[in-house]
């Protein structure tokens, strides 16, 4: 049996994504289960954490030091304890915020000092990037496993303003394009990171999350 | 790459059942809006819209039950209109598995409103359904800026407000979409009110949703080239079955507007 925690801190929907989980999980039948959770200890526990997050990365890190514990259960499980962890960009960036694993790299994956509004380069272009766009893949990933990448491939469902800019190449796993490039997903050791909202996502959504569920980095 | 036109089918909703039913596929319960909703997402529709059209007090919870079932079933993004009056009926709403809300008479009411819920839940999920009638009388000029004038009420009340006007406001509010709606057109299915719905998406920042008057699948092309709408927004042509949402794909791939149909199998 492994266990996934879903950390619930009081902002956003999280009922599309314990959903999302919980139909791979039953399709798969292999007894994850999937646990909604606002509780340290139930995260301490758990063998893979999901952090959703939707709005603004202020609001997250303050519904998120809300909980009293939670930044510190988070801390131990995924930083030093090595968990995988997929989420949305913003709430990754508090992940990464945290001390990192000795040995591993001392920069934060997701520096919310990198983030900057989207500049389409074309001034027709709409903001939010709002709706299904094709992803490119800029070096391979478990999680990413048979998702097709490129115009012809599968879409994902974007809604944001702002983008990540990553300055370490080796981060970054897809790119969108939306009147230039910019990061779709962000992954290093056990975190990974999407834009992109994996359960609304449809089929790449799904094989996104099925690919997590099997994950061992 | 490129970001995709959205199809966006509108359930009309009351009292948790849909209203007059749908014809398009062999469902169980015609009534039954999660079943709609499951069966658009299986055609590849892009998201779906809720219009909650429930009269009576009593009645407007079931909207959140419906909602709460969509979620469970259908993995694509929704948005819920109508009674949305405040923050405590966004959060309601977003914490049953909504993703967006359209504000209609609380937007025109309270300009504010619309500032406090993109403070506190994000532009991103905040709509504002502009719903816009051809002025009668008033001349266009000063705080006139166009020929359209807001109406609530389903159509029925007029405000005097200018709608282009109107709907740079909402924006400057922080709405994140705006869903502009023909209220001269919506049913006659005649088209989208191009000139309307030109006016508001060249005038704002945020993607513009045309909706009201789809007949054709010609009048969904229109709204995209003509309109220069992000998202078309229809209700009955794919209800009672005139056209499926992957024949409406096609046929806009068809007149060069970049379409997703990677879950459309009729299509590929």
């Amino acid at each position: 049996m492994s266990i996934v925690a879903i950390i619930d801190y009081g902002a956003g929907n999280l009922r599309s994504a314990a959903k999302a989980f919980e139909r791979v999980a039953s399709d798969l039948g292999q007894g994850h289960v999937i646990e909604v959770t606002a509780d340290p200890e139930r995260v301490l526990k758990a063998d893979r954490v999901m952090l959703p997050g939707v709005g603004a990365f202020a609001d997250c890190k303050a519904g998120l030091d809300a909980v009293p514990g939670m930044v510190e259960a988070l801390d131990e499980k995924v930083i030093r304890g090595g968990a995988p962890v997929p989420g949305r960009l913003r709430r990754h960036a508090i992940a990464g915020k945290r001390r990192p694993r000795k040995g591993s790299d001392a920069r934060p994956l997701l520096d919310p000092r990198s983030r900057e509004k989207i500049k389409p380069n074309d001034p027709s272009l709409k903001i939010p990037h709002m709706g299904w766009n094709t992803i490119t893949f800029t070096k391979p990933h478990a999680l990413m496993d048979g998702i097709q990448d490129g115009p012809d491939g599968l879409h994902a469902y974007f809604v944001h303003s702002y983008h990540l800019a990553t300055d370490r190449s080796d981060d970054l796993v897809a790119t969108t394009n939306y009147g230039g490039d910019f990061t779709a997903c962000v992954g290093r050791d056990n975190i990974f990171g999407t834009q992109f909202h994996p359960e609304k996502s449809q089929a790449l959504g799904l094989k996104l999350i099925e690919n997590f569920l099997g994950w061992t980095p | 790459m490129t970001l995709k036109t959205r199809i966006i089918p509108c359930l009309d909703v009351a009292g948790g059942r849909v209203v007059k039913g749908v014809n398009f596929v062999d469902l169980i319960d015609a009534g039954d809006p999660v079943e709609a909703a499951m069966a658009y997402d299986a055609a590849g529709a892009d998201e779906l819209t809720f219009l909650d059209i429930t009269a009576s007090h009593e009645g407007r919870d079931t909207i959140f039950d419906v909602v709460a079932r969509t979620a469970e079933h259908c993995f694509m993004p929704v948005t819920v209109g109508g009674g949305v009056k405040s923050i405590e009926d966004i959060r309601k709403l977003l914490l049953a598995g909504a993703d967006k809300v359209a504000i209609n008479s609380a937007a025109v009411n309270d300009p504010d409103f619309i500032a406090r819920a993109a403070d506190k839940f994000g532009n991103q999920c905040i709509v504002v359904s502009v719903d816009a009638k051809q002025r009668l009388s008033e001349a266009v000029g000063g705080d006139n800026r166009s020929e359209w004038e807001i109406f609530t009420h389903g159509g029925r009340k007029p405000t005097g407000i200018d709608a282009v006007e109107f709907a740079a406001r909402m924006v400057e509010r922080g709405a994140g979409e705006l869903l502009v709606t023909s209220m001269d057109r919506d049913g006659t299915k005649s088209g989208f009110d191009l000139k309307l719905t030109r006016a508001i998406a060249d005038d704002v920042e945020v993607p513009v949703i045309a909706s009201g008057g789809v007949g054709t699948l010609q009048d969904l092309v229109d709204g995209v080239t003509e309109g220069h709408a992000s998202a078309v927004l229809a209700a009955s042509i794919f209800h009672f079955g005139t056209f499926t949402i992957p024949q409406a794909k096609r046929y806009m791939a068809e007149h060069g507007i970049a379409m997703r149909m990677d879950l459309s199998p009729e299509v590929k």
